[in-house]
């Protein structure tokens, strides 16, 4: 079964980070991603809500800066994850949590799921070596 | 990570709002930083028990408010208590006060007590240090290293600067629209202060200075929350984003500054420059050009560039045109002509400065400038007296370095063509030139 692990933390607090507490998290993080390679399809990490834009629809679609929703705590990450079952997937969360405190993840089943291919030099300012 | 360090960071990012709230309820800085700080210490032995709340800055805004009211009732024959509206509400309860929060009044509590770093009184030195004081929380000690002074004096600069401003008229009515646009515009320069104090250190002092950088890219963020749909706002922190990207590739391991030409590219910070090209995307959509957005659409095409050669110039120069519209200055001139020099050659670059012989009759930058557009056209005796006086006006010993580097080159191609000549990187404020290499 393929579930969306939907991260949420105040970016406030992780963005007030040092770059070392943010290495080690990151470091800490690749560590358990490692652990779960055989069941991790794509993660990503997102730039923070200053740099989202919405896109309202309707008859005039309405274009607004900012994220959608205006919350304590903002979506900054993602993974995709086939795990066996919630326990399964509740227990790869508890050991991201473990070394990343603070905030929530949503596990949220997937519908549907289409394993598109992108470009080879589709790009974000970090992209993963083994990726 | 630990709790404690993620219980110091969720702090560190509740502060502004927290004591601009309790600034609001007490009208007095000290009490309410007071509050805060009677506040973070129950935080600390709170949130480790029994897990750190879900909105960190009501909890603080809530026990700091509570814990300053208890102070005032006990000092209450000595002092006059606040008025009752003040007051109003102390129950111990979290949710009506985060309900409160989530109204317009934060975005004004914060504005507030950022603008009141900015009083015009102030030379720029203490502003930037009462900002860090008062909307970052760092230590005196902190900001004393960041500006090479001793603790004490530091102290005393802060104290003077609170005196100062105690002493002011600050405004707890909610703002209107033009005196809030007022204070974005003075707070927007101070955070760009704070940024260029960390900016323009030395590599010597670059490490604590770093540390004023990458708070104000921090407050930009955090202006940015606050006022959305800025452009000048978004601007204000894509060019801080991407002229700090850089900070690792402009010294070299003996410390001497590095060109832009010159810097190791692969060394630029690249979440950095893909936030900051992020935000100037989204702030050109606006269409409501500024300052700030057009300095950084200069450093977006630098970024943007894979090497020196591939720098979109006429890009650059066009930039520096509109920004000379927008904020008129010699400087913003010289630095046209660098892109000029490259974009259509130097003899138009020498012409664009010509008129500014007066303007910038002391200033080191336009005689490195005008010299090096010379040796291009190989104008060689003009060139030299151009770098003689230069020499006389260099502010450093690399800065002097660099140009006798200049004259070595000039004597020793005296007969052949002139090299490409060093220059000034396209930076608003000039940086200085590099220890010219053997």
């Amino acid at each position: 079964m393929l579930y969306a692990v939907l991260c949420y933390n105040s970016e406030e607090a992780v963005f007030s980070w040092t770059q070392e507490q943010d290495a080690k998290v990151m470091a800490d993080l690749a560590q358990v991603q490692q652990r779960w390679s055989a069941k991790l399809g794509p993660t990503a990490r997102l730039m923070p809500t200053t740099a989202a834009t919405t896109l309202r629809k309707g008859d005039t679609p309405l274009v607004i800066d900012g994220p959608f929703a205006e919350t304590k705590e903002q979506l900054l990450g993602f993974y995709l994850i086939n795990g066996d079952d919630l326990e399964d997937v509740l227990t790869f969360c508890k050991e991201l949590g473990a070394v990343n405190p603070g905030g929530a993840y949503e596990i949220r089943p997937l519908h549907y799921f289409a394993n598109g291919v992108l470009p080879a030099d589709a790009t974000a300012p970090r992209v993963s070596e083994s990726a | 990570m630990t709790d404690l360090a993620w219980i110091d960071a969720a702090l560190t990012s509740a502060r502004p709002q927290a004591v601009g709230a309790l600034l609001r309820y007490f009208r007095d800085l000290d009490t309410a930083e007071e509050a805060y700080q009677e506040a973070c210490l129950r935080a600390l032995k709170n949130w480790p028990e029994k897990g750190p709340p879900r909105d960190a800055a009501s909890w603080l805004i809530m026990v700091g408010r509570n814990a300053a009211l208890d102070g005032v009732r006990r000092k209450s024959k000595l002092t006059e208590l606040p008025p009752e509206d003040m007051i109003s509400d102390t129950d111990d309860v979290e949710t009506p006060m985060a309900e409160r929060l989530d109204g317009a009044h934060y975005r004004d509590d914060i504005l507030r007590l950022m603008f009141i770093c900015c009083h015009p009184d102030l030379p720029a030195t203490q502003q930037i240090a009462l900002a860090l004081r008062i909307v970052s929380g760092l230590t005196v000690k902190q900001i004393a290293r960041a500006f090479l002074v001793g603790e004490a004096a530091m102290e005393q600069r802060i104290t003077r600067a609170k005196g100062r401003i105690a002493k002011g008229e600050t405004s707890f009515e909610t703002p209107g629209p033009a005196e809030r646009a007022e204070r974005l515009a003075a707070v927007m320069s101070m955070v760009y202060l704070v940024f260029n104090e960390g900016y323009s250190a030395g590599p010597n002092e670059a490490e604590p200075r770093a540390r004023l950088s990458e708070e104000a890219i921090r407050l930009g963020r955090l202006l940015q929350r606050l006022y959305q749909t800025e452009p000048e706002v978004m601007g204000l922190t894509a060019l801080m984003l991407l002229k700090h990207a850089r900070a690792a590739a402009r010294f070299d391991a003996d410390g001497a500054i590095v060109l832009l030409d010159d810097q190791d590219r692969s060394s630029w910070n690249r979440d950095m420059i893909g936030e900051g090209l992020a935000l100037i995307d989204k702030a050109m959509r606006h269409r409501r050009a500024g300052p700030y957005q057009i300095q950084a659409a200069i450093d977006a095409l630098h970024a943007r560039a894979a090497t020196p050669e591939d720098t979109d110039w006429a890009g650059i120069d066009a930039l520096y045109a509109a920004l000379e519209i927008l904020q008129p200055s010699p400087v913003v001139t010289l630095n046209r002509a660098v892109a000029v020099s490259k974009a259509r050659g130097p003899a138009e670059a020498l012409a664009m400065i010509e008129p500014l012989a007066n303007a910038l009759g002391g200033y080191f930058y336009f005689f490195g400038a005008r010299g090096a557009f010379l040796l291009q056209l190989g104008r060689h005796a003009e060139a030299r007296v151009a770098f003689d006086r230069a020499i006389t006006l260099a502010n450093t010993a690399a800065e002097a370095a660099h140009i006798r580097g200049q004259i070595d080159r000039l004597s020793a191609d005296a007969a052949g063509r002139a090299s490409a000549a060093d220059r000034n990187p396209a930076g608003r404020k000039p940086a200085a030139p590099r220890l010219s290499g053997s």
